[in-house]
């Protein structure tokens, strides 16, 4: 329980964090050329500067910033994100229609990448410095260096173009309707290429933190007590190395929580996912500054709650957490 | 000259020398092998490479040179790696020096702000920043290098962490030594080599956020971008994917030399940690 | 008897490019049954490699290049990876000097402990456990149950060594290779866990291959001592005969660089005092939420003493005692809570950051470590010179005093362009020693200044500065765990534990006649105290 306590803390702390974020965007927001109503007029083929004026006091526009602001806080309080414009539905549930697709693309990423950076970063560091170090050291470059896009696009080329094996975009099949299983197997084609395509550029980034992890583990005392026991090398890094190992790369994910969240943006714009990132475009091509702000929130919220879970996690690993010395 | 030897023993790092050399010659020649503006129109659109000799890797949608708008990409993508990465340095490392070194109320204020950075997903504070100062190249470059200093902010505070309480900045203390000395003249110095070598992976980072940026058409549209190339080539994928493909390697090949050179000096700075 | 283990002319040559090319030459050996076998040396005398090399655990690169290590008659070198892995552990076990980072810091003592018996035994789970805490009982660990399921970080340093000893005992090996085991330790914890290594040893009959430089140590636990130096065995014998009557030039200098635990007879002090401490305090709070939960250490708890002009005062204790504190309190690295800290009848504890920086230059610390204390970007002289810039001296005469300062503590004047990762651990601690005198300061605080040395370099540095101190006149606070350290060096001394001074006095006085039982029992627990004595008597007699 003093794990569920210690993380409980943090969460508490992540608060005044959430509100410098959103004070700070709303303030940055209010720098915007132009605003929601001119956006809408825009939209609306343009009007009249009265009904300009209406639409302004009808959204509190016409208010100072400080009492905007505060009006904002107020009903973020009551989980209250405001009303969309262009969307013509509260923020919160034009959010909440998006959020699946993107938690569901995420989590789907990041546990590719965090498995796969194991397994070939544990290879890696057990064959250092001969030719399977070297290949997959290589192939992690190139992940990492290639933009997320791209990838997207040359794998639409190949295996939706090309060789038709997968669908070129979208979150399921529309013209069908299905239910259950092949539903969900439906939406996890859909899903296959646009995981890939963000989980590889993760993929290499632990890829290369296990590997080098591994090797500073591999170099410390205790590894030495375990060969001086008798331990063959499997054991070795099985029952000592692997945990150690580990605990830098749990709080990766936590550090890059927010980066992965940024990525989909791209992912999503590829691959026309309906998720919270290509909203998050949508709404800056579109100047819905209220249903930006409502992402920039939902985004803080999700890093937080990931963060929540990684720490949770990381005391679980290391009781020199809780037990604390 | 022992860094430069110990660098040039690896040959990945010469490796990534030589590309970076490459990319470096092709933004320096841009001026003189394609005078003329890299936008305009210069052909019949959507040649194939090779197919006219005149332009080595065709043509994109609207007939404009695609080797040409690769040569000048390579400025704007080393102009926004740089800079962006320079700024994003200098803050990291103001931030981080003032938290580690005075610790405190400083480091807790100074660590929020970072934290509060971390959390909002970078991506999306460049499309707030980009939405509400406009996207031009000054404005993006600027961006880019504000939403990626949290990282080199961490990474230089907790090397101040660990040199502060170093003997040899105790005895700077007990000389009499002031704040900015020791800030300055201590311990920044042995601070620095990790964060220069971290600024390769800013610097890549930078590059490929431009590059995204440019690809939504959020980045400059004025310039050739090889991010922007990519999102042209995305209406005739389906044929002519080859608008797309070549400066998507650009991209690829130039992160990659970054990256390289990165880790070769990271190897040459820190010998210790070779060959293990 | 029938040795358990024999090295016969055993070569382990290191990696092309090293400053060497063998880490160990023809090295022979032997350890019988119920036998300590004691190798001492420096650093890099190759008494590490030996050990390695028997449990062929080398790094990579280096390699067994001659020689047979026959143990039970069967020669280790030769065998293959999967035999030797049966011979670890089952047959030969190990223990090392830093037992905190020698156990893996994830997983329960009792989970490490029963680890043994996994690799090398049938057991059933229950029968470990049985085992495992009978081995904690056996190694005299308070509540085995509790600790079989602590974590490494939640026991004391002297209990993880027990419980790495446990370990390496549990299969009753024919031989234990103890590395430096007790070096981590405080000196009273020392004392019981060379005791208990050898109560085990003599119970059980194992063969102990101990390894040390402390020929304290050496005194206290051999039955035979191999002295190795260079990767070479220069004397090998019984522990009477290479410890009282040693016949290699290099082991008698190193004896004689072990310095004496009776102090010499006192030195006449000043009355005028030049440093005094009233009611000294520094409390840590750490943790804790909103004040609840919080803990509170007291690292310095209401010290008063004084330092007459001239002298030199010891502060000895163990680790956690607050000496360190409390030293780098009177030059105002931490900043005490409350009490005076009196220099020349200036009150440093109340100055400002500025009047303090002003006033360092009659205050200055030598620190322990010789590689962490210089700044690796800047050249020696420079260091050296640094603080008479930094009080307002032109650059090129700092410099210039910097050289005459290189010579004054016996440093090559030329050698002031030099970076210090070019000089050695003795040379640097020179020019830590510079770099404090370089502002002709009227009082030196000197924290641990030659722990981090071997003890021949030791013996150097302390005749340095007892030299400075003759020549300069300058006093010193002198902070040591080492008990015959500051017996040869200090006038005064004052006991530390747990922040308090419980005793304090006349060097010759309090370690003649301790009063307090802390003091009593730190002063039992210094290793081989009977060999300091006969050699003592034998100096004496000499002079006679």
């Amino acid at each position: 329980m003093r794990v569920l306590a210690l993380a409980g803390r943090r969460l508490a702390a992540s608060i005044p964090t959430l509100f410098l974020i959103l004070i700070g965007v709303f303030l940055l927001l209010q720098l915007a050329p132009g605003d929601t109503v001119d956006a809408m007029m825009a939209q609306m083929g343009g009007g009249d500067a009265a009904t300009a004026k209406q639409l302004r006091e009808f959204y509190g526009l016409d208010l100072s910033v400080g009492a905007q602001l505060a009006n904002y806080l107020w009903r973020l309080v009551r989980f209250d994100l405001g009303f969309s414009a262009i969307y013509g539905k509260p923020v919160a549930t034009v959010i909440l229609e998006r959020l699946p697709a993107t938690i569901l693309l995420m989590t789907a990423s990041l546990s590719f990448a965090f498995f796969f950076g194991i397994v070939f970063g544990v290879l890696a560091a057990r064959r250092v410095n001969r030719w399977q170090d070297t290949l997959i050291s290589t192939l992690g470059l190139i992940f990492y260096a290639m933009p997320t896009f791209w990838f997207g696009l040359m794998a639409i080329v190949v295996f939706a173009i090309r060789l038709q094996w997968l669908p070129a975009g979208g979150f399921e099949d529309i013209t069908v309707s299905r239910s259950g299983l092949s539903r969900t197997l439906d939406i996890a084609r859909h899903l296959l290429l646009p995981t890939l395509t963000l989980g590889l550029f993760y993929l290499a980034i632990y890829l290369r933190i296990m590997r080098g992890s591994m090797l500073e583990v591999l170099n410390l005392d205790f590894v030495r007590t375990a060969r001086a026991k008798g331990l063959d090398e499997t054991r070795v890094v099985v029952k000592h190395v692997l945990r150690n190992a580990l605990l830098p790369m749990v709080t990766l994910i936590g550090l890059q929580a927010g980066t992965m969240l940024g990525g989909s943006v791209v992912v999503e714009s590829v691959f026309s996912l309906p998720g919270l990132g290509r909203l998050a475009y949508e709404s800056v091509v579109q100047r819905d500054l209220n249903t930006l702000l409502g992402i920039v929130f939902m985004s803080a919220l999700l890093v937080i709650i990931v963060n929540f879970i990684v720490d949770l996690l990381y005391a679980r690993l290391d009781p020199r957490i809780t037990t604390g010395s | 000259m022992q860094v430069l030897r110990l660098y040039l023993r690896s040959p990945s790092a010469v490796i990534g020398l030589l590309l970076l050399l490459l990319v470096l010659a092709a933004a320096i020649s841009a001026g003189w092998l394609y005078p003329r503006d890299p936008l305009a129109l210069a052909g019949r659109p959507l040649l194939w490479p090779l197919e006219n000799p005149r332009f080595p890797l065709g043509t994109d949608n609207s007939g404009r040179d695609i080797a040409a708008q690769i040569f000048h990409g390579a400025r704007i993508s080393l102009l926004i790696g740089l800079v962006a990465t320079t700024i994003s340095i200098l803050i990291g490392i103001t931030v981080g020096a003032l938290a580690g070194y005075y610790g405190g109320w400083v480091d807790t204020l100074l660590m929020r702000v970072t934290e509060a950075f971390q959390t909002l997903p970078n991506f999306l504070l460049l499309l707030v920043l980009v939405a509400v100062f406009g996207s031009t190249l000054a404005t993006v470059t600027v961006a880019i290098g504000i939403v990626s200093w949290p990282a080199s902010a961490r990474l230089t505070r907790a090397e101040f962490l660990s040199l502060r309480s170093r003997e040899f900045v105790q005895a700077g203390r007990t000389l009499g030594l002031r704040d900015a000395k020791l800030i300055f003249g201590e311990i920044l110095p042995n601070a620095l080599p990790p964060v220069i070598v971290y600024a390769s992976v800013v610097m890549a980072i930078a590059i490929l956020l431009e590059s995204a940026l440019a690809f939504l058409k959020l980045s400059d549209p004025n310039v050739a971008s090889w991010g922007n190339l990519i999102g042209i080539g995305r209406d005739v994928l389906r044929v002519q994917w080859y608008v797309s493909a070549i400066p998507g390697v650009a991209i690829l090949i130039t992160v990659l030399a970054v990256s390289l050179v990165g880790q070769g000096l990271n190897d040459a700075l820190n010998p210790r940690l070779k060959g293990r | 008897m029938k040795p358990i283990l024999t090295l016969e002319s055993v070569s382990v040559s290191l990696p092309e490019g090293a400053d060497r090319p063998h880490a160990m030459e023809e090295v022979s050996l032997s350890v019988a049954a119920g036998e300590i076998l004691c190798v001492v040396g420096e650093s890099g005398s190759g008494k590490s490699m030996t050990a390695n090399a028997i449990m062929r655990l080398l790094p990579q690169g280096v390699t067994i290049a001659a020689g047979r290590i026959l143990f039970e008659g069967r020669d280790l070198a030769g065998i293959s990876e999967a035999e030797m892995r049966k011979v670890r552990g089952a047959g030969i076990a190990m223990i090392f000097q830093e037992p905190m980072t020698a156990l893996n810091p994830l997983r329960s003592i009792g989970d490490q402990i029963g680890e043994m018996f996994e690799t090398h035994t049938r057991l059933s789970r229950a029968e470990i456990g049985a085992r495992v805490l009978a081995l904690l009982a056996e190694v005299n660990i308070p509540e085995p149950e509790k600790a079989a399921k602590a974590y490494p970080h939640e026991l004391s340093g002297g209990q993880r060594q027990r419980a790495m000893i446990a370990m390496a005992l549990a299969l009753d090996p024919r031989l234990l290779i103890a590395d430096e085991p007790t070096t981590a330790l405080d000196v009273t914890t020392q004392a019981q866990i060379l005791t208990l290594i050898r109560d085990l040893q003599r119970r059980k009959g194992t063969a102990v291959l101990f390894i040390t430089h402390d020929f304290g140590v050496v005194a206290e636990i051999a039955d035979r001592v191999a002295v190795m130096s260079q990767g070479r065995v220069v004397e090998t014998g019984s522990a009477d005969a290479v410890l009282n009557a040693p016949q290699h030039a290099y082991t008698r200098q190193l004896i004689a660089a072990v310095p004496p635990l009776k102090a010499p007879p006192p030195r006449p002090l000043a009355s005028e005092p030049i440093l005094t401490m009233a009611h000294v305090s520094k409390t840590y709070r750490t943790g804790g939420f909103l004040g609840r939960g919080q803990r509170v250490t007291h690292a310095v708890k209401d010290v008063s003493l004084v330092l007459p002009r001239g002298a030199t005062l010891g502060i000895v204790g163990e680790s956690g005692s607050g000496k360190s504190t409390l030293a780098r309190c009177l030059v105002r690295l931490i900043d005490p809570d409350g009490g005076e800290i009196r220099l020349n009848g200036r009150d440093l504890a109340g100055l400002t950051r500025a009047e303090m920086r002003a006033e360092t230059r009659n205050i200055q610390m030598v620190f322990q470590d010789p590689f962490a204390s210089l700044n690796p970007r800047r050249k020696a002289g420079e260091l050296v010179a640094q603080g008479l810039i930094v009080h307002g001296m032109a650059r090129s005469q700092a410099l210039a005093r910097a050289a005459e300062l290189f010579a004054l503590v016996g440093l090559d004047p030329a050698a002031t362009d030099r970076y210090p990762h070019e000089f050695s651990g003795g040379q640097r601690q020179r020019i830590g020693l510079a770099r404090a005198l370089a502002l002709e300061p009227d009082v030196l605080v000197a924290d641990e200044p030659v722990s981090a040395l071997d003890v021949s370099v030791q013996a150097q540095v302390l005749a340095l500065l007892a030299e400075l101190r003759q020549r300069l006149g300058i006093s010193i606070v002198f902070i040591t765990h080492d008990l015959r350290v500051a017996a040869q060096v200090c006038d005064l001394v004052a006991v530390m534990k747990n922040g308090e001074v419980v005793e304090t006095g006349p060097i010759g006085q309090v370690f003649g006649q301790p009063q307090h039982p802390y003091t009593k029992a730190l002063l039992a627990s210094i290793p081989g105290q009977g060999f300091g004595l006969s050699r003592d008597l034998a100096a004496a007699a000499g002079q006679a």
